[in-house]
C-alpha cells in the first residue's frame, strides 16, 4: 500500500489486513506504556486545511505511539493565507523530508492531487464529501470487535441514517461495510441522497422506522443545521420526526444492535436520546478504536516490514 | 499583413476540398485573393501540398483569448498563433475578458490586437448585457456598428427570460445574432462536474443536464416568439441536441455548435480529480457524447467550435472545486474531428469552415469555395498524418489540454490568411 486515499484502493484483502493489524495496535494501547519504536525516524505531517480536532488528535496520538516524529500544519498559521498554492505548500513541506502526509481538506479529491506532487505516502483524513477511509476502518473495527466478527460481516444488516449526500463518512463506510459482506441500507429523504446510486451496493429506506427494529447496526450521521437553508429538509423538527433516534425508537432496537455516530453529535436532532442511556451505543469505543486503526494505517504505510511483535516486545 | 502580397504563392500538389467536392489542382494566390486554380501552376513561392487537402480556412465560433485582463493565460497574439496552427483563419473572441466586450473601445482594441498579430482574423463578440451581469442590455447597436455580429454573455447564460426576450427583439432589427451559454445558474450553484453516477461516487457537486436543457428550450421558444435567430453555444447533452433537432424541423431560426471535448471525453475522466478535465458545460456521459456526434452527423449541430479556454498551471492545480473550468482546443480540433467523428472529410470541413463562417457573418471572406476572386483564407492539412498531442508542443500560452499523450490523426500543414502563409509546414511564420 502506497497511499490510503479511498476504501476502494484498499480492496477486501487490504481491509482485512488493516483490521487484523489493528488488533495488535489495540493490544499495544492496553499496555501501561502504550508506545513502541516501530516508526522511529519517520516523519508524519498533518496537513489540516479544515478544522478537525478529533481526527487530528487521533492521528497524532497514533503517530506518537509508534514513535514517529509529527508536525502539524494548520491553515490558519500557514502561508496558504498569503496566497501560496497548494502545490507549492506540499513541495515546500516535502522538501523538509516527510514520509507521510495526513490530509484533511474541504475539497473532494485533494489527497489525489497531493499524491501527484510528492513521493511521500498520503493518508486521506477526510476530503470534502468524498471519503474518510480511516473513519470507515475504525467503524469496521468497532463492529468487528463489538459483535465479535473477525471473519467478516456476512449476514449483518447495517443502516446508515441521515445526510448521505454530503457525507464523506457514508461514502467510505458504504464500500467498507459492503466489502466485508454486510447488507447496507441508506435511510434518508431523496434530497439527502446522492443524485445517483447507480453501482452502490445498497438499498434505500425513507424512514428510520422501516429499519430500527431489524438492523444489527444503526449508524447515525450528523445532520448539519445549514442544510435547512438549502431546501433539503423543511425543518430540523421534521427531520427528527422521520430520521432521528428518539427514545421511542430506541426502545424498538434489538438488544444486540449497535448504535454508532462519527461525531460530533447534534443532540436533539439526529440523536434525540442520550447515547449514555443506550446499551448498544459504541460511540466512545469508536473514538478509542480510532487510535488503534490509525496506528495500523501508518505502520502499514511506513513500517519496515520487520514485524510488529518483535519491535513491540 | 501585406508583406507577401506583391508576390505570388502557389499551393501545389494537393486535393482541393470545398463546398463543391474534391478536385486535384493547384491554387495561385496574389494580392490576397485566389487568382488561378488549375494544374501545374507556378509562382514565386511554392507551398507543397502533396498528400494534403486544400480547403477554405477554418472558423472557430468560440475562443477565449483572455486579453485584456488575463494575459498570463493567453494573449490575442498567442491565441491567434494557436488558431493559425490549428488551421483557423478566423476566430470569434468571447466577451468575458476584464473589462468585458461591452463597449466599443474594448471591442476595437481586441480587433486591433488581432490585426497586429496578423495570424488570423479576430472577430470580437459583444456582450448581451453590461458586465455580463444579466441586468442591463449592452449597447448592441453601437457594437454592431463597430462590426460585432455575435452577441453573448458566454461564461454565463442570460438568466432573466424577460431580458432575453427584449434582447432578441432588439437584436432582430440590427441583423445580429445572439448566442446563448445555456445554464440555469440556480441549478448549478457550486457545481463542479456532470451530475450523475460519477459525481455521486466522487462526492463532488453535480451540474445537472436539465440546467442546460431548460435554457435551450426557453430560448427556442423565445426565438419562435420574437422571430429572432438564436445560436446555442457548446451543446453538451443528448436532450439539448434533440431539442435543437426538433426546432430545426419546425423551421425555427436556431443554430448550434459543439466542442471537441463534448464528442470525445466523458465525466469518468474526473475520477482522479484532475482539474484539467473540468470544463463548463461539463464532460458528460457516453450517451451524451454519442448524441453530440449524431447531431454533428445529421446537421442538427452546425459547427465544431473549440471553446478554447486557456488557464495557467497554478489555477489548474487548485482543488477541483476551486479550479476554473476550461480546456485548450484550437490546436487539436481538426485532428479530433477527423479521428473521432467518422464522418466524410468534406462534412468535417463543413463543420469547421463554411458553416461556422456563415453563422459568424463572415462568409464573404472565410469558408468560401476556392474559386478565382475569393479571398485567400486557406487551410492545407494532411488528413492521415498521425501524431501525439503534447502539452509542451502547443503554441498557446497555457498548457491545459486534456489530450496530452493521445494519438490522433490529421494535422494542419499550411495556413494562408489574407494571402499570407502564416503557417508553413506546421510552423507559425510570425
Amino acid at each position: 500500500m502506497k497511499h490510503l486515499r479511498s476504501i476502494d484502493e484498499l480492496g477486501v484483502a487490504g481491509l482485512h489486513r488493516l483490521l487484523d493489524l489493528s488488533d495488535h495496535m489495540a493490544e499495544i494501547n492496553r499496555r501501561p506504556v502504550p508506545k513502541v519504536p516501530a516508526l522511529r525516524g519517520k516523519t508524519v505531517v498533518s496537513l489540516f486545511f479544515e478544522d478537525s480536532t478529533r481526527t487530528r488528535l487521533s492521528f497524532e496520538t497514533a503517530a506518537k505511539r509508534l514513535s514517529a516524529d509529527t508536525m502539524t500544519f494548520s491553515v490558519s498559521t500557514s502561508s496558504v493565507n498569503k496566497g501560496e498554492s497548494l502545490r507549492d505548500t506540499i513541495e515546500t513541506v516535502a522538501a523538509m523530508g516527510v514520509d507521510a502526509f495526513v490530509v484533511r481538506h474541504k475539497s473532494s479529491g485533494v489527497p489525489w492531487q497531493i499524491s501527484r506532487w510528492t513521493d511521500a505516502a498520503v493518508v486521506n483524513a477526510g476530503d470534502g464529501w468524498h471519503e474518510h477511509p480511516t473513519q470507515a476502518l475504525l467503524d469496521c473495527y468497532t463492529v468487528r470487535t463489538a459483535l465479535n466478527r473477525p471473519e467478516g460481516f456476512d449476514g449483518l444488516h447495517i443502516a446508515i441514517v441521515g445526510d448521505i449526500k454530503h457525507s464523506r463518512v457514508a461514502r467510505s463506510n458504504v464500500w467498507a461495510f459492503a466489502a466485508l459482506g454486510a447488507r447496507v441500507t441508506l435511510v434518508a429523504p431523496h434530497t439527502l441522497l446522492p443524485p445517483s446510486l447507480e453501482g452502490w451496493p445498497v438499498d434505500v429506506a425513507h424512514s428510520i422506522d422501516d429499519v430500527v427494529d431489524r438492523v444489527d447496526v444503526l449508524y447515525m450521521l450528523r445532520m448539519q443545521r445549514e442544510r435547512m437553508h438549502e431546501a433539503l429538509v423543511p425543518s430540523l423538527r421534521e427531520y427528527t420526526s422521520r430520521f432521528g433516534l428518539t427514545p421511542a425508537r430506541a426502545d424498538r432496537l434489538q438488544a444486540h444492535t449497535l448504535v454508532m455516530h462519527p461525531g460530533p453529535m447534534n443532540r436533539g436532532v439526529e440523536m434525540a436520546v442520550d447515547p449514555a442511556e443506550l446499551p448498544g451505543s459504541v460511540i466512545t469505543q469508536q473514538v478509542t478504536n480510532g487510535v488503534s486503526v490509525r496506528m495500523a494505517v501508518l505502520f502499514d504505510l511506513l513500517g519496515s516490514g520487520s514485524g510488529l511483535a518483535g519491535e513491540a516486545s | 499583413m501585406t508583406d507577401v502580397n506583391n508576390t505570388s504563392v502557389v499551393i501545389k500538389g494537393g486535393t482541393i476540398l470545398d463546398q463543391r467536392g474534391e478536385q486535384v489542382g493547384d491554387v495561385r494566390i496574389e494580392g490576397g485573393v485566389i487568382t488561378e486554380v488549375g494544374p501545374s501552376l507556378t509562382g514565386d513561392r511554392v507551398l507543397d501540398a502533396s498528400g494534403c487537402m486544400v480547403s477554405p480556412g477554418f472558423v472557430d465560433l468560440h475562443v477565449h483569448l483572455r486579453e485584456p485582463g488575463r494575459e498570463e493565460a493567453e494573449t490575442v497574439e498567442t491565441g491567434s498563433r494557436a488558431a493559425a496552427l490549428g488551421g483557423f483563419t478566423a476566430v470569434v473572441a468571447m466577451p468575458n475578458t476584464e473589462p468585458p466586450h461591452d463597449s466599443v473601445a474594448v471591442v476595437q482594441m481586441v480587433r486591433r490586437l488581432g490585426e497586429q498579430a496578423g495570424l488570423c482574423e479576430v472577430l470580437p463578440s459583444g456582450c448581451i448585457t453590461i458586465g455580463r451581469a444579466g441586468e442591463v442590455l449592452a449597447p448592441m447597436a453601437e457594437l454592431a456598428a463597430a462590426g460585432v455580429h455575435i452577441f453573448t454573455d458566454d461564461g454565463t447564460g442570460v438568466q432573466d427570460p424577460l431580458l432575453m426576450r427584449r434582447a432578441l427583439e432588439y437584436a432582430k432589427s440590427l441583423g445580429i445574432l445572439l448566442a446563448q451559454h445555456c445554464e440555469v445558474s440556480r441549478l448549478t450553484e457550486g457545481a463542479v462536474m456532470h451530475e450523475g453516477g460519477c459525481c455521486s461516487r466522487l462526492g463532488v457537486p453535480g451540474w445537472p443536464s436539465v440546467a442546460e436543457e431548460l435554457m435551450v428550450f426557453r430560448d427556442i421558444e423565445l426565438s419562435r416568439l420574437t422571430g429572432a435567430p438564436v445560436h446555442f453555444l457548446h451543446l453538451s447533452t443528448a436532450k439539448s441536441v434533440d431539442l435543437v433537432r426538433r426546432a430545426k424541423a419546425e423551421g425555427l431560426l436556431v443554430t448550434a455548435e459543439a466542442a471537441p471535448h463534448h464528442f470525445t471525453l466523458t465525466d469518468e475522466l474526473l475520477s482522479g480529480f484532475d482539474p484539467i478535465f473540468k470544463v463548463n458545460p461539463p464532460l458528460r456521459e457516453l450517451t451524451d457524447v454519442m448524441a453530440v456526434r449524431e447531431g454533428l452527423a445529421d446537421g442538427t449541430i452546425d459547427a465544431i467550435a473549440t471553446d478554447h479556454a486557456p488557464h495557467p498551471p497554478e489555477l489548474k492545480e487548485m482543488p477541483l472545486d476551486q479550479a476554473p473550468p476550461g480546456m485548450l482546443g484550437l490546436e487539436t480540433s481538426l485532428a479530433l474531428s477527423i479521428s473521432e467523428l467518422g464522418l466524410p472529410l468534406q462534412q468535417v470541413v463543413a463543420l469547421l469552415s463554411w458553416k461556422p463562417a456563415a453563422i459568424a457573418g463572415v462568409a464573404d471572406r472565410h469558408g468560401r469555395a476556392l474559386e478565382v476572386g475569393a479571398p485567400a483564407n486557406i487551410t492545407v492539412f494532411d488528413p492521415n498524418l498521425a501524431w501525439t498531442v503534447s502539452s509542451s508542443g502547443l503554441a498557446s500560452k497555457s498548457r491545459n489540454t486534456p489530450y496530452a499523450g493521445r494519438s490522433v490523426r490529421g494535422k494542419v500543414r499550411h495556413t494562408v490568411f489574407g494571402g499570407n502563409p502564416v503557417v508553413i509546414d506546421g510552423q507559425a511564420q510570425r
